[in-house]
């Protein structure tokens, strides 16, 4: 069975890392995969999507609504955006910090502070507030680590292995705070 | 080895592995990175040439002095280069040489969604279409030694779901082919009548035998199951009908989609008892398919508009959508904006105060479309801009001169802007051309280009000056401002708007996100200073929002750039520590 994952957040906030993390680590456990993103306007501050499916054998690049076993959101609003995509059952994993879109800073429209709550009655929503966390651990730019410490929790895959793909892909200097973020993300709990 | 590579990648590496030495390009999603990790091998010399037409002429030269060679571009890059294209089809080839054009189905990146493979067909290019990255690596080997063997350009079809996805590829050594020295020949290269006369009919033969070709290659293939139906079906459309149908349809995959061969989809058609055909956009393969007299569906089926995926291929074969939740307040869209601290914004800003008609070209700064400071009125193609703004003027005269500007990018202005001011210099418009020079490729994701100083590799090359060049077509009025600076670019818009004759502006500064510019710290708003008068919302800048009535700057987003401290009345902006 193929599984589908989705990040999703805003252009800017690193998912590329976390794709880059997620396709290392299940290369390594030995199975199929494809990951997909788009490149260009949409890094701009955009609403950005990165598609990840593994499996024995995966065909199609993308996920399409109704089909992702996980969605991991870097900011809430996006949660929302992208909820059509979950499977009945998945979960969303979201950060709970609040980026304003620019029709919302020029008061064209207004930020639904209510939506985490409406979220949650419909769906499954495993939220945290990843910023915190990062900051914690010692860099406000580890959000996308903080949020695949908690994907880790929704695979099956060993802490170390995790560990093991962390060191291929982020630089020696700042293997130390990545592994923190990741362990708070992991061990979180309300 | 196995690697996990995006399809541009993998393009990249099958060009080091055929043993391609010569890559010309200009960049355009989705097809940048195939060059940009070719730059990667020493083996391979790289280049971002100053547009498409010039990019596939290098790879025309290249190839006749016998080297293996490739150009890079996105769809609408090849109407750049349609001009080459056309001739180099009658003239071959001598070395090599592949053409990797990438279409932007569904325009995440795009002006249109022109369809490539029209190209191939009106060209007589034949065009591969990889459906994966695996594929892309192989794709792009094997169009070096078709190109050799059949003597023509080859294409190679990308996507920008096969282009930005990464799977699995086997990487393999690089194999050098025999240096095949160049030999005088001018009815083959000398494209005067005479020759070209004696060359068509090598290229209507030439198509003929690939479509023999095609008959018997391998990446065309035949996957049988059921008989009930069978679907033809190429590039990333074959992924979405292996998704949702798995090892039960019989599928016809087409590896080769110019020319299409005859004798197997007649064969493949007499198995099945049904034939769909699934492409995205054009009915390409499905005319081709009912020009053989084959009864077939497609684009009764499949929309021409946009991309497919496994659920629309699903749906059309009846079958039902999957459940999904789905929230009832409306969520509030999340366009792409310019950057905090992007140098358009000041000039922007001064154009939607001046109300000025803005026509405008394709870079970062078309988002100054988006309000605010909806500043742009046209954007049509690269360079349209300043011949565009040339044509409205004359139109217009009087009317339109003192209060209508076109605004075009560094890497735009050189890539076809420049003969668009030779026109307004040459046929004398009253026209204010705004050269928007932040230093750098922006939009594309930073790459150099003549004017910045440096070369693909990131070493210093000659550095055209704009300047001068406007100068040299005959603009006797080249004034450059800071785009930080409002009062100065206020002042300099108003007076070669009323000046009467052409001028060229070029507002200066680096792109934020470059590596060399120093960054100030982050500005604060002083809540008892400000009036709530909105002025720095006018900027339309991410960092500054309206906060329980008072303006507010987000520390993590503003690099200190100070155009809002210029707009308020009230000096409530300030340096970091001093509220
Ligand atoms: C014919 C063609 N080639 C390539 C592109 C892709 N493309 C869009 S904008 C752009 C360059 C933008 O650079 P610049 O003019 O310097 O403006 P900036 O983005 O830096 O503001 C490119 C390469 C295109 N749209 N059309």
């Amino acid at each position: 069975m193929t599984k589908s994952i989705m990040i999703v957040g805003v252009g800017g906030q690193g998912s590329l890392l976390a794709s880059t993390l997620l396709g290392k680590l299940l290369v390594t456990e030995g199975y199929d995969v494809k990951v997909s993103e788009v490149h260009g306007m949409s890094q701009r501050g955009g609403s950005v999507v990165t598609y990840v499916r593994y499996g024995d054998k995966v065909y199609a690049p993308i996920v399409e609504k109704g089909d992702a076993d996980c969605i991991i959101s870097f900011e809430k609003l996006e949660a929302a955006r992208w909820v059509q995509y979950l499977k009945k059952g998945g979960v969303i994993i979201t950060n709970t910090q609040q980026i304003d879109p620019m029709p919302v800073v020029i008061g064209a429209t207004e930020y639904p502070s209510e939506i985490l709550s409406e979220l949650s009655e419909k769906v499954t929503v495993d939220a945290l507030d990843a910023l915190s966390l990062a900051e914690e651990a010692g860099s406000s730019k580890a959000v996308n680590i903080v949020l695949m410490g908690r994907l880790a929790r929704q695979l099956d895959i060993p802490y170390e292995k995790w560990e093991d793909a962390l060191r291929l892909v982020v630089k020696p200097k700042f293997i130390d705070i990545n592994l923190k973020a990741f362990a708070l993300g992991y061990n979180y709990s309300e | 080895m196995k690697e996990l590579l995006i399809g541009n990648a993998a393009v990249a590496r099958g060009l080091y592995e055929a043993g391609c030495s010569i890559v010309s390009s200009y960049p355009g999603t989705p097809s940048t990175e195939i060059t940009e990790f070719a730059a990667k091998y020493d083996d391979i010399y790289c280049e971002w040439a100053p547009n498409e037409k010039v990019a596939m002429e290098v790879a025309f030269g290249a190839s006749v002095r016998g080297k293996r060679t490739c150009c890079c571009m996105k769809h609408v890059g090849l109407n750049v280069a349609a001009d080459p294209l056309f001739t180099l089809s009658y003239t071959g080839v001598n070395g090599g040489l592949v053409i990797c054009v990438a279409d932007d189905p569904g325009m995440h990146s795009s002006q249109n969604e022109q369809d490539s493979r029209h190209y191939a067909q009106a060209s007589k290019v034949p065009m591969l279409e990889p459906s994966d990255s695996k594929e892309a690596l192989e794709f792009t080997k094997l169009a070096f030694e078709l190109s050799e063997e059949f003597d023509t350009p080859v294409f190679i079809r990308m996507c920008t779901r096969v282009a930005h996805s990464q799977s699995i590829v086997e990487t393999s050594e690089r194999v050098l082919p025999e240096d095949k020295p160049y030999e005088k020949n001018p009815q083959k290269f000398i494209m005067v009548p005479a020759n070209a006369k004696l060359r068509h009919p090598v290229v209507e033969q030439r198509t003929l035998d690939l479509t023999a070709y095609a008959e018997t290659a391998e990446i065309n293939r035949e996957e049988y199951a059921d008989s009930e139906f069978g679907i033809i079906t190429s590039g990333t459309c074959y992924q979405y009908v292996k998704e949702v149908f798995g090892e039960s349809v019989s599928v016809l995959k087409l590896g080769m989609v110019n020319p299409m061969p005859v004798e197997r989809i007649r064969n493949f058609a007499d198995k099945v008892k049904k034939v769909y055909i699934v492409e995205e956009l054009d009915g390409i393969i499905e005319t081709h398919v009912k020009n053989l007299g084959i009864e077939c569906t497609g684009k009764e089926m499949f929309t021409n508009i946009g991309e497919l995926s496994q659920l629309s291929v699903a749906t059309a074969f009846g079958m039902d959508m999957p459940e999904f939740a789905s929230v009832d307040t409306n969520v509030p869209g999340r366009p792409p904006v310019m950057c905090a601290g992007c140098p358009h914004r000041g000039m922007y800003y001064t154009l939607a105060k001046n109300k000025i008609t803005v026509l405008g070209d394709i870079g970062c700064y078309t988002l100054g479309a988006m309000p605010p400071p909806n500043a742009l009125d046209t954007t049509l193609c690269m360079g349209a801009s300043v011949s565009g703004l040339h044509g409205y003027n004359k139109a217009g005269g009087k009317d339109t001169e003192g209060k209508t500007v076109c605004v075009i990018g560094d890497s735009t202005f050189m890539h076809s802007g420049i003969t668009g001011l030779v026109n307004i210099s040459y046929n004398a418009s009253n026209s204010t051309v705004i050269i928007l020079d932040n230093s750098i490729t922006g939009m594309t994701g930073h790459q150099q280009n003549p004017t910045t100083g440096y070369n693909i590799k990131g070493d210093p090359a000659a550095k055209i000056d704009l300047e001068t060049l406007c100068k040299a077509v005959g603009i006797n009025r080249v004034r450059v401002v800071d785009p930080y600076d409002l009062a100065q670019c206020d002042a300099v818009l108003k007076e070669e708007l009323s000046a009467q004759e052409p001028s060229v502006i070029i507002s200066r500064r680096p792109c934020v996100l470059l590596k060399s510019v120093k960054l100030k710290p982050a500005l604060t708003v002083c809540k008892e200073d400000c009036k709530s008068c909105k002025m720095c919302m006018k900027l339309g800048c991410p960092a500054i929002s309206m906060h329980e009535g008072k303006a507010d700057i987000d520390a993590t987003l503003c690099v200190g750039c100070g155009v809002c401290t210029q707009l308020c009345k009230f000096d409530a902006i300030k340096d970091g520590g001093e509220c």
